[in-house]
């Protein structure tokens, strides 16, 4: 043969693409790391198929086939914090998690609040084993005080604005960064949690955290928060994007927003699906402390029903690596925070889709379509000429989470031990298999 | 082995009735070793206890160290201070230190919740809680249910009210589960700003008002208010405290009529109670601290699974 025909095919897997409106049996061609079609057996086919060499073939039968997963909020720690994470150890995190996309937050040293650092961490991620999408800075210096310049943010590529890890404070900052960014069609993503209401909170403020005697942080601090942002959004008619939400107050707020109008989105983290502020006071485990904190099983309830009726428009991870040094301490001196690229579809399966909370494809439109469609990112369908980014999920095998197996280079997860079902059994990025 | 079902003392909380049972019958005849002349007993010899304090506490260090001596136990102490900024030696560090200098048990006082806890998982001594934060301080409880008791020969169906900062304060927790624990009927009363919330999910009857609180109860456990609540807007000034809380003679009227008042010190005489209350015979506050000793010996000797020896 003068050039082959395909340069990998994925065989008898389950497809489920819920942007394509597609779930069944199919191969997936892929050339030049692009897509060149999906398609059933047939004569031809199988003619195709025989040709092949074996290591160009990825035998799916009994497994799940699904758009490369996106996680639109994780914290890749570089530059400055490369002892907790770097770049690359992050991406190959991610492509051990069936993530072929990662949106990197700018709460790094130096902030990601202006070009060279946006470009420091595009030419150390060029080479990575995911794609990695750089949100920058709303504020100089994640302070809350003056816009950054992002206007030349967006202009090197960055695909949204935060301060994550500090709530945008001041009203009239934020009002003016949903009306600056509204210039080039971004979001603004917000970490919901007035500063005043959880200052020196270290968890949910609950009986948990009475009978703790650990200073709580209330969910009307995420609520009231939430809130404020909504009737911004709405005066301003930017693109709100709320982060990490955790309680029902908040739920409903997005609810009401939405069928207003109003153009805001949400996202929802694994572990506040999953955990609840009880847990916090059988070890006091310091990968418990999250911000924001993990809450009562009555508001996990409400974003887990404000997930599955698309309020919550997608699961990110949040994913904060942080050195076992720092968080082998009294619970309330621990840095917030846990890593999750690689828990993630072993959790949500476990404990959404066997539940019977979300179907297969339910859940992959939270981590492909929707927010690839946020953030306007390339990914998160298999149509034809897309990126061949692609994740291959054995949707039954049992596994234990290990503190030993993780790619990242910390180990800070809450769900070290937990027996889950379901894991990444590949993981495909532009054609290249980077995981599996 | 322990004598009671834990090898460690980390809270009131869950413990059974037949522990504390043991602790407080024990301290009787601790409590005799006390008054007598020569107040030793050679129960503990040999065993070596760290008292380790990461908060300065004068009173609660020392009722130890002299529980420890009169047990004949060897008694080390770590002081150590905790800023809120993380310096220096790590928890675990310090931890491991102690553990490889062969230490039976340890008394722990520290400012975050948890830390008796995390001991227990890296080292092999006994572990007795001295007040973890704002949760637990479960021997200041056992004293006082032991002052109680001594006093009334029983802990069930007495009325016990607990006034001053519910939210922050690990005696009133521990005191919350241990008389719930023995049949008591506890009433909280505070400021509402200073009431942790969801607290009636405690189990306890609620007041705002002290005159209402103080209704028919036996026994009022007076808690220390820290002036610098009014900073955090918790407080809008001490004398609007003592206006509204303090523990006056007049409101002792609405008491049953062999009340008991206790504090667990240290006092601010005037501010969250009268000094004519404080000293009338109705008070058991000095009682609690000679009691103190004699339920941390009983606390230490059960915990240690020592025999009991001549001379007890
Ligand atoms: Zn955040």
């Amino acid at each position: 043969m003068a050039s082959k025909k395909y340069d990998l095919v994925i065989k008898d897997g389950q497809v489920i693409d819920p942007a394509l409106g597609f779930g069944k049996e199919a191969h997936v061609f892929v050339k030049d790391g692009r897509i060149v079609k999906i398609q059933k057996d047939s004569a031809a086919i199988a003619r195709d198929l025989k040709s092949l060499d074996d290591d160009q073939l990825i035998d799916a039968a009994g497994k799940i086939v699904i758009p490369g997963l996106i996680d639109i909020h994780v914290h890749l720690r570089e530059p400055g914090g490369e002892a907790k994470e770097t770049i690359e150890t992050g991406c190959r995190a991610a492509a051990a998690g069936g993530f072929t996309s990662v949106c990197c937050m700018p709460n790094t040293t130096p902030r990601i609040d202006n070009q060279e650092t946006v470009k420091f961490v595009q030419d150390r991620a060029a080479g990575a084993d995911a794609r990695v999408y750089v949100v920058g800075a709303i504020t100089k210096n994640i302070e809350g005080k003056e816009l950054s310049e992002i206007g030349d943010l967006v202009k090197i590529g960055a695909v949204a604005i935060t301060d994550d890890g500090n709530y945008v404070q001041n009203p009239e900052i934020m009002r003016r960064s949903l009306e600056y960014a509204s210039m080039f069609d971004i979001p603004v993503m917000q970490h919901a949690e007035d500063q005043f209401l959880c200052a020196g909170g270290v968890m949910n403020e609950s009986f948990q955290s009475s009978r703790l005697g650990i200073k709580g942080a209330p969910a009307v601090a995420e609520e009231i928060a939430v809130a404020r942002d909504i009737a911004l959004c709405q005066v301003t008619g930017g693109r709100l994007h709320i982060q990490h939400v955790t309680t029902r107050g908040a739920v409903e707020a997005i609810r009401k927003a939405k069928l207003a109008g109003i153009n805001v989105t949400a996202e929802v983290t694994p572990h506040h699906l999953v955990l609840t502020d009880e847990e916090i006071g059988k070890e006091f485990n310091t990968n418990l402390r999250v911000n924001p904190p993990l809450r009562s099983a009555a508001d996990r309830d409400a974003v887990i029903e404000g997930l599955i009726d698309g309020t919550i428009d997608c699961i990110a991870s949040d994913h904060a690596p942080h050195a076992e040094q720092d968080k082998d301490c009294e619970f309330d001196m621990a840095p917030p925070g846990m890593i999750g690229l690689e828990t993630t579809v072993g959790l949500i399966k476990t404990y959404l889709i066997d539940k019977g909370y979300l179907s297969w494809a339910d859940a992959v439109r939270k981590m492909t379509a929707n927010p690839a469609r946020i953030l306007g990112l390339p990914g998160g369908s298999l149509a034809v000429d897309s990126p061949a980014d692609i994740t291959i999920i054995d949707p039954e095998k049992k596994w234990t989470v290990r503190a030993d197996r993780f790619q990242s280079r910390s180990k800070n997860s809450a769900f070290i031990g937990y027996k889950l079902s379901g894991c990444v059994f590949k993981t495909i990025m532009g054609g290249r298999i980077v995981f599996g | 082995m322990s004598r009671l079902s834990s090898r460690h003392l980390l809270g009131l909380e869950g413990v059974p009735k037949e522990d504390i049972s043991r602790i407080l019958e024990t301290a009787v005849s601790f409590r005799e070793v006390i008054d007598r002349t020569i107040k030793k007993v050679p129960t503990l010899r040999g065993v070596t206890v760290l008292n380790l304090f990461y908060e300065p506490s004068t009173r609660t260090r020392i009722s130890f160290e002299l529980a420890e001596k009169r047990l004949s136990a060897d008694t080390v102490n770590f002081s150590a201070s905790t800023s809120s900024v993380k310096k220096g030696e790590s928890l675990r560090d310090t931890v491991q230190n102690i553990e490889a200098m062969k230490i039976d048990m340890v008394v722990v006082r520290h400012r975050s919740t948890g830390v008796p806890y995390f001991l227990t998982q890296c080292m092999d001594a006994n572990i007795i809680n001295a007040g973890d934060g704002a949760h637990e301080h479960p021997t200041q409880a056992l004293l006082d249910m032991f002052t109680i008791w001594r006093k009334y020969g029983r802990l069930d169906k007495l009325r016990v009210v607990l006034v001053g900062d519910i939210k922050h304060s690990r005696v009133i927790r521990s005191n919350i589960w241990g008389l719930q624990t023995m049949g008591a009927s506890v009433a909280l009363c505070g400021p509402s700003t200073l009431l942790p919330v969801e607290v009636e999910k405690f189990g306890c009857d609620v007041y705002t008002n002290v005159d209402e609180a103080l209704d028919g109860a036996d026994v009022v456990n007076v808690m220390r208010v820290q002036l610098e609540r009014q900073q955090s807007g918790l407080l809008p000034s001490q004398r609007e405290y003592t206006n509204l809380f303090g523990i006056t003679k007049d409101r002792l009227k609405r008491l049953n009529k062999n009340y008991t008042i206790m504090h667990p010190g240290p006092m601010n005489r005037g501010v969250e109670i009268a000094s004519e209350v404080a000293d009338s015979d109705h008070s058991v506050i000095l009682d609690q601290v000679t009691n103190g000793q004699a339920v941390r010996m009983a606390v230490l000797y059960l915990l240690s699974g020592r025999q009991e020896e001549e001379g007890m």
